[in-house]
């Protein structure tokens, strides 16, 4: 019937295909029944509903009589703000203890290896909850704040910072500032008479903190009114044990990834760079670390992608992230599981699937150009 | 290529006949497919809380106790006649629903608040309820705070995916008052929270709330304000679309009330059986009358669940009376409060 190999793959494919879609359409439709059997309706029309809870910890305006939907935006910012938070610090540690692993000094290696071991063999789950104890356990009540210079306070409570109260008549100018400093670089490159204009750029971020300073109205001190501190910006305590949670276990990781990535650089390049007079800081960032980067990129990838995932643990802590707040009150409020867990799973994916976009397109960027 | 075509063909046979068999499954449904299915296992599957005292907690040897384990429990025995034949699986505030749905457990008894929008949207169904609550604080003593409405600008520690979060954003807005809270997923690590300092006070059902007090440090140190803020009827939950077995579930909770109203205990439930002359005590006790056989249970189903478990008030006074919870609404209505038995007709 059909004798030539390459078609019979070709049918083989297909008929798979076809198997996997039956299949796949029977789960929907037996979804479908089981919902209908509890009377239960398939939809996002919820969305548009009032949530009627409170959201402890948000970027952006949020009350009882906003809906579901803006619940879904108000923690997936959170996500991101801690998702975000939690690269840069993972990033910064990750080097650094990577380069102590390779020190000449006993120990510097050494601590830097018990940091590595212990930080990789232990649950995360556990290390999130310790740092939330541990920061609940050292801070004093709110009306025993520790007083920080300008205006900062700290208390069980969080950190809180003094906030910035902007002049109503004052967002045109801070549009012009946002302008100007997004304009910096291009400015930098910018080439006057044949010159490049370079560091005489920097007089634009000048320009633009000024202009933010005229639009400032006053400055909001935080302060202790009745059980709570009010005014000013909260960080809370669930933020920073969640950040450090997930920094500090995927920097042991990273700080692996980093060691091995510079040992991988033919050991004659450190050599040379020494022969030619270059200090040791200056053969790490110049000749070693550039190098050993794009070996780098492709294994960080997925320990950011992992650090992104994770960000879900952030419920244990009581951290308002999309996974507890969407997957969780308004699942629960709502009533729509699958309609919720549908739309968690799409944000992530979406989320890591951009995220590795980006991470290809460095690494391309980065990567030797071979002619 | 023959090799091929024939694994093929296999793989087609065997997803055909999945099909086939979910298929058949489903036709075969007769009334009450969790009773058939129960009948079969030989246990009850029966999702409770994580800990919590006086619901639902496991002792010291790792066994469970409280007033909703007592439920399940007595389940089990109508059912099977062993009230050790139960498994039970401890489920979180946030994915109770969703493990009830999905046909993990049988049924719900997980101090769970019956509300409209989980009759309707969640697709779930009453099975009884068992405690008469509201929605209470515990606020710790140094703060000077004698009232519910005071707690202006105050933290506090709640349990997410709960009726509890909107009852307090409502009291709230009612009463012109900010109350912040921290939403958790498990118990332990909200009165973790609680007892740090992270939150002010701690809310949930006022039974709950009493459990919360005994977990703490110093329970002294923290008093419970006198305001209910809500009602909250706790209960059992099963799936919609299995009448029968929501019906026995309903009937069982009736039984416990019914044996505390005909004056029957763990300890004289076999005295009243050889001795009994009354009518009422003798169907109830499945001497006269086929209830039993009516709910599609053994007909000394009651005198099963009396002897192994005890009856309503007996459960209530050993799992509550050690946090100095008093019966109030949970009270027999003859005695004042709201707990009243169908009649057994």
């Amino acid at each position: 019937m059909v004798r030539r190999p390459s078609a019979r793959a070709y049918v083989g494919q297909w008929v798979f295909l076809l198997v996997v879609l039956a299949v796949g359409g029977l789960l929907v439709s037996e979804l479908a029944d089981n919902l209908a059997r509890r009377n239960m309706h398939f939809g996002f029309g919820f969305l548009f509903a009032q949530a009627g809870f409170d959201i402890p910890f948000h970027l952006i305006s949020w009350s009882i009589f906003d809906t579901y939907g803006r619940a879904l935006l108000v923690s997936l910012l959170n996500t991101i703000l801690v998702s975000a938070m939690g690269v840069v610090a993972a990033t910064l540690l990750g080097l650094v203890v990577g380069v102590m692993r390779l020190s000449v000094n006993w120990l510097i290696r050494n601590i830097a290896l018990a940091f590595i071991e212990f930080v990789r063999n232990t649950p995360q789950l556990v290390q999130i909850i310790f740092w939330y104890l541990a920061v609940l356990q050292t801070l004093p009540s709110p009306r025993q704040s520790i007083v920080i210079p300008g205006g900062l306070l700290l208390n069980i409570r969080g950190l809180y910072v003094p906030d910035v109260v902007m002049r109503a008549d004052g967002s045109l100018l801070t549009w012009l500032a946002c302008f100007i400093l997004a304009a910096t670089p291009f400015v930098w490159r910018l080439r006057l008479r044949g010159r490049r204009l370079g560091a005489k750029a920097l007089v634009l971020p000048v320009i633009a903190a000024g202009l933010l300073a005229a639009g400032i109205e006053q400055v909001e001190f935080p302060s202790l009114t009745g059980f709570n501190i009010t005014g000013g910006t909260q960080v809370p305590p669930e933020l920073v044990a969640l950040w450090a949670g997930l920094s500090i276990y995927a920097a042991a990781f990273i700080a692996e990834i980093v060691r091995s990535a510079i040992e991988a650089v033919p050991s004659g390049q450190a050599e040379a760079a020494r022969s030619l007079g270059l200090r040791s800081g200056q053969v790490l960032f110049l000749i070693v670390l550039p190098q050993a980067v794009r070996m780098m990129v492709p294994q960080l990838t997925s320990q950011y992608l992992n650090l992104i995932k994770s960000t879900t643990l952030g419920a244990a802590v009581a951290y308002p992230e999309i996974f507890q707040i969407f997957a969780g009150t308004v699942m629960n409020q709502a009533g729509k599981e699958v309609e919720t867990i549908v739309i968690v799973m799409a944000i992530f994916l979406t989320i890591n699937l951009l995220f590795s976009a980006f991470m290809n397109w460095y690494n391309r960027h980065v990567a030797l150009v071979e002619r | 290529m023959l090799r091929q075509v024939t694994r093929f063909m296999t793989c087609c046979a065997v997803v055909a006949g999945m099909v086939g068999f979910a298929g058949a499954s489903r036709a075969q449904e007769v009334k009450s497919a969790t009773l058939d299915a129960i009948k079969k296992r030989g246990q009850l599957v029966c999702g409770v809380d994580t800990g919590i005292p006086g619901f639902a907690f496991q002792d010291s040897a790792g066994k469970w106790q409280g007033l909703d384990v007592a439920y399940c429990q007595a389940i089990a025995t109508a059912i099977l006649g062993d009230p050790a034949k139960v498994k039970y699986v401890g489920t979180t505030s946030k994915v109770r629903f969703s493990v009830l749905q999905s046909g993990e457990i049988d049924v719900l008894i997980r101090d769970s608040t019956h509300t409209l929008t989980r009759n309707t949207e969640l697709g779930l169904a009453y099975g009884g309820l068992n405690f008469f609550t509201g929605e209470a604080f515990m606020v710790k003593k140094a703060l000077n705070v004698a009232h519910a409405k005071e707690l202006n600008g105050a933290t506090i520690c709640v349990l997410t995916g709960t009726t509890l979060e909107l009852n307090i954003a409502d009291f709230g807005r009612a009463n012109n008052i900010k109350i912040n809270t921290l939403l958790f997923e498990k118990p332990e690590e909200a009165f973790a929270a609680a007892e740090a300092g992270r939150c002010d006070g701690y809310t949930d059902d006022g039974g709950s709330v009493a459990a919360a007090r005994s977990a703490m440090k110093n329970p002294k140190d923290w008093i419970i304000l006198p305001e209910l803020i809500s009602r909250e009827f706790l209960g059992a939950y099963t799936r919609q679309g299995d009448e029968r077995w929501t019906i026995l579930v309903n009937w069982v909770h009736y039984a416990m009330l019914e044996a505390e109203v005909l004056g029957i205990t763990k300890a004289n439930v076999e005295k009243i059986k050889g001795e009994t002359k009354d009518p009422e005590t003798r169907s109830f006790l499945g001497l006269e009358a086929n209830f039993g056989k009516q709910l599609g249970v053994d007909n000394a189903w009651a005198y099963n669940i009396v002897k192994a478990v005890g009856n309503y008030g007996e459960n209530y006074d050993t799992y509550f009376g050690p946090l100095e919870l008093p019966r109030g609404w949970n009270n027999l209505y003859t005695k004042g409060g709201l707990q009243y038995p169908l009649p057994w007709r």
